[in-house]
């Protein structure tokens, strides 16, 4: 079962394209920045690990053509908002970074298919590296305000990288942070936490984004323990709907590996059917 | 009123925009009304099973992109069965793409592909030809001509020839295509082209090189069009880097009876819907009652010099 997809936008057509208006911008750290928008209801209605399709507004020096997915980091139709954590990396993003409030972007989404959280669920383990947190944070209020308890391992070079706050929305949850800078995020050190975890408090399910190794890992936890997984992928995408095949990943399914698209089967996969690791770029 | 109907040979289309082939599938019709498009134009399709190239499949370039997709294709029987029944209730007519390794095989897909819900055949023969050390079919006249003439011999519908740009000769190419029978011209496909990585000195695709789409491409695509419409009497349909109204009116100066429209679709996914509201406004503007009297009429006072 999945989320519950969705009602159609009321113009009859799911996926919304729209101009938003830009509430605030501004540096979460040194490396990350937090995007508000204005977003008319229809793009309101992202579920957690759905994304958004930016058209990131060319100056002078810097002109992005296509457009760059982002995942939804916050929706808040009560107040009209759509938000979003990013990483300033190349030409699009340095372009977001040079927006501010009053400026106007196109945004279409809400696309993709994102967690499956079952209602049922009573614990749930949380596991994100880098900006790949903004994608799994959606998760937390939506499983917190459903009495599912979370328990969440953020990796990060180091604890000014980390944005624990931004993860945990005040919501009173269980962070392990491990960090790159005291060897912590290591490999071997993440699997002892995380077996401490399965054995004292097994979670109903767990989830991941953002790293090979922690995808890896997870791949070998979560058949030892039995226990279901889901991960974010990410992956170099065009149209964003579906239409031009460009952001496939290898997913195994019934023995067979197939290409599937991030944008539409995915970006959440089931952990296990995810065939391969690779590179960006 | 402006009437924005066009003639493609045999067919009547309701307005001169369609979509790439490549650039369009069903998923659209999450954003607009697909019934609004002169002509619904899928990806090519191939009769045997392909997986595409390797990741990444996608890269940026100032004004356009590189693709690498190649053709995943799940066959014709499932191109028949799936993705024809998709459109059926679509009032537009549906153009079915093929790809083929070999002139045998065209013919026998293009024959398999000819069923009730298709209008038109559009044969991709800018892929390489197994039979001819892999260039495309389209890179020379005779293996444009054995192409679209096996093409032609296979199926009752109209045949639309779609050329590449990387041809040295697009003029002796588009009359090979025509003295084959072809019913039109789409021209033209991507443009061959690379990036290097600088930080990594990798290739920014995964497939090494990559076709070459976009705004970046226009003018060259504008140019192939013209020089096909000096010798040939076949209608063409114009692509290469269409992004707005005025571009179509550029198109159909320089000869174009209708155009399709690509990477667009990709930035603006209702890009094909905009640009027609444009062309309308284009031609109320200026007092043109019809749209297609816009073919050929670019005002050219002097013959160019051959390049
Ligand atoms: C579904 C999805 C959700 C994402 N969510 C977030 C998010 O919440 N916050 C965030 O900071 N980033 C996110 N990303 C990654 C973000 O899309 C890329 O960082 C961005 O497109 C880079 O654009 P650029 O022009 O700044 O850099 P570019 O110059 O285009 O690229 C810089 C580097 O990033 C790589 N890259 C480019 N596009 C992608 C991509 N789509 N996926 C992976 N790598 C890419 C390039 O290969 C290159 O190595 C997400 C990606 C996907 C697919
Ligand atoms: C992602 C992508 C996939 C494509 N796939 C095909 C294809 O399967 N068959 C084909 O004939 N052309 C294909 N093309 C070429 C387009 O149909 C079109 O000829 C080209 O992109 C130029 O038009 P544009 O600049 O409007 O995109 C593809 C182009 C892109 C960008
Ligand atoms: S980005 Fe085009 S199919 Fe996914």
């Amino acid at each position: 079962m999945t989320v519950a997809q969705p009602p159609a936008a009321p113009t009859g057509f799911p996926v919304g394209n729209a101009p938003c208006v830009v509430r605030a911008n501004r540096a979460v750290n040194d490396r990350y920045r937090h995007l508000v928008l204005e977003a008319p209801p229809p793009l309101c209605r992202a579920t957690p690990g759905q994304f958004f399709h930016l058209l990131c507004p060319p100056f002078v020096d810097n002109e992005p053509y296509l457009r760059r997915p982002m995942s939804v980091y916050r929706v808040a139709p009560e107040e009209q908002a759509i938000e979003f954590l990013y990483n300033v990396v190349g030409a699009g993003t340095r372009s977001l970074a040079r927006l501010v409030a009053g400026d106007t972007m196109s945004v279409m989404g809400p696309l993709g298919t994102g967690f499956t959280i079952e209602p049922a669920y009573r614990h749930i383990l949380m596991v994100a590296r880098g900006v790949g947190l903004a994608t799994m944070a959606p998760v937390v209020p939506w499983a917190c305000r459903r009495g599912i308890r979370v328990t969440a391992i953020l990796s990060a070079r180091s604890p000014q990288d980390l944005m624990e706050r931004e993860f945990a929305q005040r919501e009173d949850i269980r962070v392990h942070p491990v960090f790159d800078q005291d060897g912590t995020s290591a490999v071997g050190r993440v699997e002892a936490l995380l077996r401490g975890i399965l054995d004292a408090d097994r979670p109903d399910a767990m989830f991941t984004c953002g790293s090979n190794r922690l995808m890896t890992l997870l791949q070998r936890l979560g058949t030892e323990y039995g226990v279901y997984g889901e991960i974010a992928l990410e992956q170099q995408m065009a149209c964003g709907l579906g239409v031009c095949l460009c952001c496939v990943r290898p997913i195994r399914v019934g023995g067979e590996i197939e290409h599937q698209r991030v944008c539409c089967e995915g970006p959440v996969f089931d952990l296990q059917q995810v065939a391969g690791t690779w590179r960006h770029g | 009123m402006v009437d924005l109907s066009v003639r493609v040979g045999a067919l009547t289309l309701k307005n001169p925009v369609m979509p790439a082939s490549g650039c369009f599938s069903h998923e659209f019709g999450q954003v607009f009304d697909l019934g609004r498009l002169g002509a619904l134009v899928t990806k090519s399709v191939t009769p045997k099973l392909r997986k595409g190239n390797p990741i990444p499949r996608v890269a940026e370039v100032s004004q356009g992109m590189l693709n690498s997709i190649g053709i995943p294709s799940k066959g014709i029987d499932h191109y028949v069965r799936e993705t024809v029944p998709l459109f059926a209730a679509h009032s537009s007519p549906l153009v079915a793409s093929v790809s083929a390794d070999t002139v045998a095989e065209f013919a026998q897909a293009t024959a398999a592909l000819s069923v009730p819900g298709v209008a038109v055949i559009e044969a991709n023969i800018s892929c390489p030809n197994l039979e001819a050390d892999g260039h495309a079919f389209a890179m020379l006249p005779d293996t444009t001509y054995a192409a679209v003439s096996a093409i032609k011999r296979a199926t009752p519908l109209p045949v639309w020839a779609k050329l590449t740009p990387n041809t040295g000769d697009i003029k002796a190419i588009a009359l090979a295509a025509e003295r084959a029978g072809a019913d039109a011209l789409v021209v033209a496909n991507t443009i061959l082209g690379m990036t290097i990585d600088v930080n990594s000195f990798r290739p920014t695709l995964g497939n090494v090189m990559g076709g070459l789409s976009g705004p970046a491409i226009k003018p060259i695509a504008l140019r192939l069009v013209f020089q096909c419409a000096e010798v040939v009497s076949i209608p063409i349909i114009g692509c290469g880097g269409i992004a707005r109204g005025e571009d179509v009116v550029e198109f159909m100066l320089a000869g174009a009876t209708a155009v399709q429209v690509g990477t667009a679709s990709f930035v603006h996914a209702d890009a094909m819907i905009r640009i027609l509201e444009e062309l309308q406004a284009f031609c109320e503007a200026r007092g043109i009652g019809r749209v297609a009297d816009l073919v050929h009429r670019a005002r050219v006072e002097h013959e160019p010099i051959e390049w």
